[in-house]
């Protein structure tokens, strides 16, 4: 730790869980508590409980009741007049070039008013790029100081939420979001995550973190940190910002183009991805399983068919679930077809991996 | 925290255990086990290889990271722990014992001399 880092609420809560504290984003964040490998096991079995206070939060209101919509509809790469009040949407900010800035979701609250959750690494690039855009009648604003936010994942989450929630009939649906009334004030409720099991983010003031986090704990959730948070995620095949998603690849590319709407008149990066629609793209980004016993696969190394090296890793690891290497890379098209056998080379060895389908679990 | 005493260390966390005359044990510390968390893979070196003091020997990797293990002394590879190949959380759970990585014929015991006792490698990582 360079001692330059933010803490978050929930800082105290850590220290006295004994988390391995590492440098994320610009943060003191725990990457475990009990271990990587029961960490994930618990959120995919039964439940888990995330610090994600770094994430940051942007509010974009409007007088009018569409021009927030239309605005953040000439940004985003998703379909933001689709959602109704209490929807939320998987979406990328892109640059001129198709590339990723972010990638984010955005939920309506009501019409005129809209809760966009950013990666911690890229809040004030992405203010920055969205400020530059701005016009006359939208308020956007940076809240991502307002807020502790914790993720709560996994497949007892309902069960938990009944008794974290008692006066709450319901839980929003999937994708969607809630505020709801509680002892100590209301809370913002997505049931989202990062995980792809069941789950809910819940955003509170700052000064009630510690008290929602230890009532998650004492709802059956084991503390879980940054290092299971990426084996989860990539079990799934969920992109990281950063290594998977980045300035030189486009949302086609990785093979979001669910979160990505052509048929929308309008939005920065769209005439690239038209381009790359209408006349291919030069990567992709593949899931890659490792076939017999090998060390895990990591970012950087690289990836070939025969002699031609035709890729690298982006994220990679030893899967918790699955006990075997898994990884993700951009590799040359026309190697990208599920069921072609690569292979990925580890201190000058070469380990054979089929392209799987997404996800791995 | 456990540090035997009638073991040696090297500054780099691993430990050597003389056997009888030239052939030495060698693992990593408790504190080196625990700074790396639960092992998922370990790559041990081979049977009959000469290593220098120092070399990069095995690796030693969590589901987080890949990290190098040092050869303590100079000698020949003549066994190695094959447990490890299939439960490499062995060096977690018995880092003394069953979690032993490799064995060693020593080819100049006098380095055995220049590692830090228990005391010393103890004060040195607390």
């Amino acid at each position: 730790m360079s001692g330059q880092e933010r803490r978050s609420p929930l800082h105290d809560e850590h220290i006295k869980l004994k988390a391995r504290m590492v440098p994320f984003a610009g943060w003191e964040m725990p990457v475990q508590y009990a271990g990587i490998m029961p960490e994930n096991k618990a959120v995919r079995s039964n439940l888990g409980v995330f610090d994600i206070s770094h994430m940051g939060q942007f509010r974009v209101t409007s007088q009018n009741d569409t021009q927030a919509q239309q605005w953040l509809d000439s940004l985003l790469t998703n379909n933001v007049s689709k959602l109704n009040d209490g929807d939320g949407q998987y979406t990328m900010l892109l640059n001129e070039a198709g590339g990723v800035i972010d990638d984010l979701i955005v939920y309506r609250m009501a019409a005129n008013d809209y809760f966009l959750v950013v990666n911690a690494a890229r809040i004030d690039e992405d203010y920055a790029w969205m400020s530059d855009r701005i016009v006359d009648g939208i308020k956007l604003a940076n809240d991502s100081d307002n807020f502790a936010a914790m993720a709560l994942q996994g497949p007892k989450t309902v069960e938990a939420c009944q008794s974290l929630f008692p006066d709450c009939p319901a839980l929003p649906e999937r994708f969607c979001v809630a505020t709801l009334s509680t002892d100590i004030g209301d809370v913002i409720v997505c049931r989202t995550g990062y995980t792809g099991e069941d789950g809910i983010e819940l955003f509170c003031p700052m000064s009630d973190g510690s008290t929602w986090w230890n009532r998650c704990l004492e709802a059956g959730a084991d503390p879980c940190g940054l290092g299971s948070r990426d084996s989860l995620r990539l079990e799934k095949c969920y992109p990281l910002n950063g290594s998977d998603l980045d300035l030189d690849h486009t949302p086609l590319q990785a093979g979001l183009g669910f979160a990505v709407d052509l048929s929308k008149d309008q939005f920065i990066g769209k005439a690239v991805l038209d381009d790359q629609k209408a006349n291919g793209m030069p990567t992709r980004l593949i899931a890659l399983k490792q076939t017999g016993k090998c060390p895990p696969p990591r970012p950087g190394y690289d990836v070939y068919a025969g002699d031609e090296k035709v890729g690298t890793l982006c994220s990679g690891g030893m899967s918790p679930t699955l006990s075997c290497g898994i990884s993700m890379a951009y590799v040359t098209t026309g190697h990208h077809k599920v069921g072609t056998v690569l292979e990925v080379e580890i201190r000058g060895k070469r380990y054979p991996a089929d392209i799987i389908k997404k996800p791995f679990v | 925290m456990e540090f035997p005493d009638n073991l040696k260390y090297a500054e780099t966390h691993e430990w050597v255990r003389a056997d009888d005359g030239e052939l030495v044990t060698i693992g990593i510390s408790d504190y080196a086990q625990a700074e790396l968390t639960e092992l998922v893979f370990i790559e041990l070196p081979e049977v009959g290889r000469e290593f220098s003091q120092g070399d990069e020997i095995a690796v030693v990797e969590s589901v987080k990271s890949a990290s190098d293990i040092y050869s303590p002394i100079s000698g020949e590879v003549v066994e190695v722990n094959e447990e490890l190949n299939d439960n490499p959380s062995l060096v977690n759970e018995s880092a003394f014992d069953k979690g032993w990585m490799f064995k060693i014929k020593l080819s100049n015991a006098s380095e055995i001399d220049g590692l830090l006792d228990a005391a010393a490698y103890s004060e040195k990582v607390n």
